[in-house]
């Protein structure tokens, strides 16, 4: 009962806040436009022969010389904007959701356990955090990926490119995840239903899981939250420095790479469509995030 | 007190050998040193030879304590790709990554610390309103699209600013300075607000919530009932109780600061230490990158042991629990 009162609270202040539609459909927007991106885009990136060089550096359809086909315009290879951004997001979002996951069951995994055993176990975790925290993700991500570099043959590393930038992002963070998950895991192991169930013998891997994690998901849903919008501005900040993804499998990142190229020609919408479009996205993700925690957190509302 | 300072320095060290540890498996397990040192047409022998001269067959303890004693004397290797001493390319990029940093860090304090208070004390005004959501957008947006934003206005439209490099600077016993000349603040005032704007909307996040806690403190309340003037109130009561948290930001910042400073000198190719360590990574330099790593940590452990140090300095309740 309260937990559907909750659910029903949750959804009549959504209603009633127009920046979390707003951000709502622009990121459910996102990511339909994304997984469809085979089917509705115009030409596909990675085929050479949907695109002609003879559409090149067209302008978007409300300036002079456009070619009403390319809303939005084509960069210098004759690729239309609207196609490269669909690609891109869905390359984008693909590696940020994939290694949210991993930094997700990683992280909480690894807080579950230290909130639970405490001890050594926790005291040890907890080190690597903070050690972790002292540096900044992209850091981490940064020697993550130079040392891939190095480890990796040179044979298969294009191959890896994808796998490397995803992990070396999850990496950098599943700390949050752990500390969330530690300190709720903490306040719950106090409770009496959590006493209950060890008492009643039940293997500390089932407290962990079916006991305690389903009461502690909602800050760390938060923290997913925002640790999404992280992934994706880590994985655009690398692809820009041209350290993550390579020119061909073009991600938000390196779109706007490229785009920096025309930045002192006129053709400005190869450089601030997408960037544009990647603020959104992160934009609308992070309000997300706070009306989340507002909810979560009534204190603060 | 004494045993406070002598315990976080205990600490600083073991911090440094941790990293220096990191420094050394990189660069002893990433890539071979001696692949790197030498051509196609060493043979295998003279490779063997050149490995137990350099001691590369030595036990990995003797190793590593060798490693440390070369770095605490200053001797940090050579470059892979350009040959020269890691020692000599860092400290010729140091001036610029610090002036960078510092003068992005005092715009972010000098902004971000008003803005906070204000926007604490008004919660409900529109001005507040107004910022609070420019500073959500202000965290969306990455280092590098607002830096590409400023050069865009400043740079190529308004013709303003250089959007490149130093400008003029001035050499002054060794140290590359850019700050004591005119064509130096312009080159560097893009930079350093880009690097700034991040650190700025968090430092008036944290203000903002730390002081919103205080003013609902009972101590508060109290000096309110008791008649305190409004403005003593909030910047001699409230404003002085939220400058712990505020200086425990400024030695956080400084690692976001360095970090970021990585994206910013590439946008604007600003000769620092952030864009040796890109090219180091590309080119995979494993003695710049360690070298790096460990150079970056120092300053970082040096910022929080002096922030440590300024605490008990500010929070008189340290002092008093050690003469108990």
């Amino acid at each position: 009962m309260i937990a559907f009162v909750k659910k029903y609270e949750g959804l009549w202040l959504f209603v009633h806040s127009p920046a979390a539609i707003i951000a709502a459909l622009v990121a459910v927007l996102t990511f339909l436009g994304a997984a469809f991106a085979p089917w509705i885009a115009l030409v596909n990136p990675y085929d050479l022969a949907s695109f002609s060089l003879f559409d090149g550096l067209l302008p978007p359809t409300w300036l002079d010389g456009a070619n009403p086909k390319f809303i939005l315009g084509t960069d210098d290879q004759g690729r239309d904007m609207i196609s490269a951004i669909l690609y891109g997001a869905r390359l984008s979002l693909v590696i940020g959701l994939s290694a949210l996951s991993i930094a997700a069951v990683l992280g909480v995994g690894l807080g579950l356990a230290a909130g639970y055993y405490g001890g050594r176990f926790d005291a040890i975790v907890m080190r690597i955090a903070d050690v972790q925290l002292a540096l900044p993700a992209i850091l981490t991500a940064l020697l993550i990926d130079g040392i891939a570099r190095g480890i990796l043959p040179a044979s298969i590393q294009q191959d890896l490119r994808v796998a490397v930038l995803t992990l070396a992002i999850a990496l950098s963070l599943w700390v949050n995840f752990a500390r969330t998950a530690r300190a709720s895991t903490f306040v719950q192991m106090n409770k009496e239903y959590v006493q209950a169930a060890i008492m009643m013998g039940q293997r500390p891997i089932r407290v962990m899981f079916v006991h305690i994690l389903p009461n502690i998901l909602g800050p760390l849903l938060v923290i997913m939250t925002v640790d999404l919008a992280s992934a994706i501005l880590l994985e655009a900040t690398l692809s820009f420095l041209g350290i993550g993804l390579p020119a061909d499998s073009p991600s938000l990142g390196t779109l706007i790479r490229v785009g920096m190229q025309f930045l002192l020609s006129g053709e400005w919408w190869i450089l601030w469509i997408p960037t544009l479009f990647l603020v959104a996205l992160v934009v609308s993700i992070n309000i997300l995030g706070d009306f989340l925690r507002d909810i979560f957190n009534p204190r603060l509302r | 007190m004494v045993y406070f300072i002598l315990k976080r320095m205990i600490q600083s060290v073991f911090v440094m050998l941790t990293v220096a540890f990191l420094a050394f498996s990189l660069f002893r397990f990433v890539g071979d040193p001696i692949t790197q040192m030498t051509g196609v047409e060493t043979s295998v022998e003279d490779q063997e030879r050149l490995r137990e001269e350099l001691g590369l067959n030595d036990p990995f303890v003797y190793q590593f304590t060798r490693f440390t004693g070369d770095m605490l004397k200053g001797d940090f290797g050579f470059s892979y790709r350009t040959r020269q001493p890691v020692a000599e390319m860092i400290a010729s990029r140091i001036p610029a990554t610090l002036e960078l940093g510092v003068v992005a860090l005092i715009i972010s304090l000098l902004v971000g610390i008003p803005a906070g208070v204000y926007t604490a004390l008004k919660p409900r005004g529109v001005l507040t309103q107004t910022i609070l959501m420019t500073t959500l957008v202000g965290v969306s947006i990455p280092t590098f699209v607002i830096g590409i934003m400023l050069i865009f206005i400043f740079g190529v439209q308004l013709g303003w600013l250089p959007t490149f490099g130093r400008g003029g600077t001035v050499q002054i016993g060794g140290w590359e300075s850019s700050l004591f000349s005119f064509d130096g603040w312009r080159a560097l005032l893009l930079p350093a607000i880009t690097l700034g704007v991040y650190q700025l909307t968090l430092t008036m996040r944290l203000v903002r919530a730390e002081m919103m806690e205080v003013m609902r403190s009972d101590y508060i309340r109290f000096a309110m009932a008791r008649g305190v003037p409004t403005a003593s109130l909030h910047y001699r009561h409230a404003l002085a109780n939220t400058m712990v948290p505020v200086i425990t930001i400024i030695g956080l910042q400084f690692g976001g600061v360095i970090a970021f400073s990585i994206v910013t000198e590439s946008v604007f190719q600003w000769p620092g230490m952030g864009l040796l360590f890109l090219e180091s990574i590309r080119f995979v330099d494993i003695p710049v990158m360690g070298v790096y790593l460990v150079v970056i940590a120092f300053f970082f452990v040096l910022v929080n042991l002096v922030v440590d140090l300024l605490y008990v300095a500010i929070d008189p309740r340290l002092r008093i629990r050690d003469v108990s």
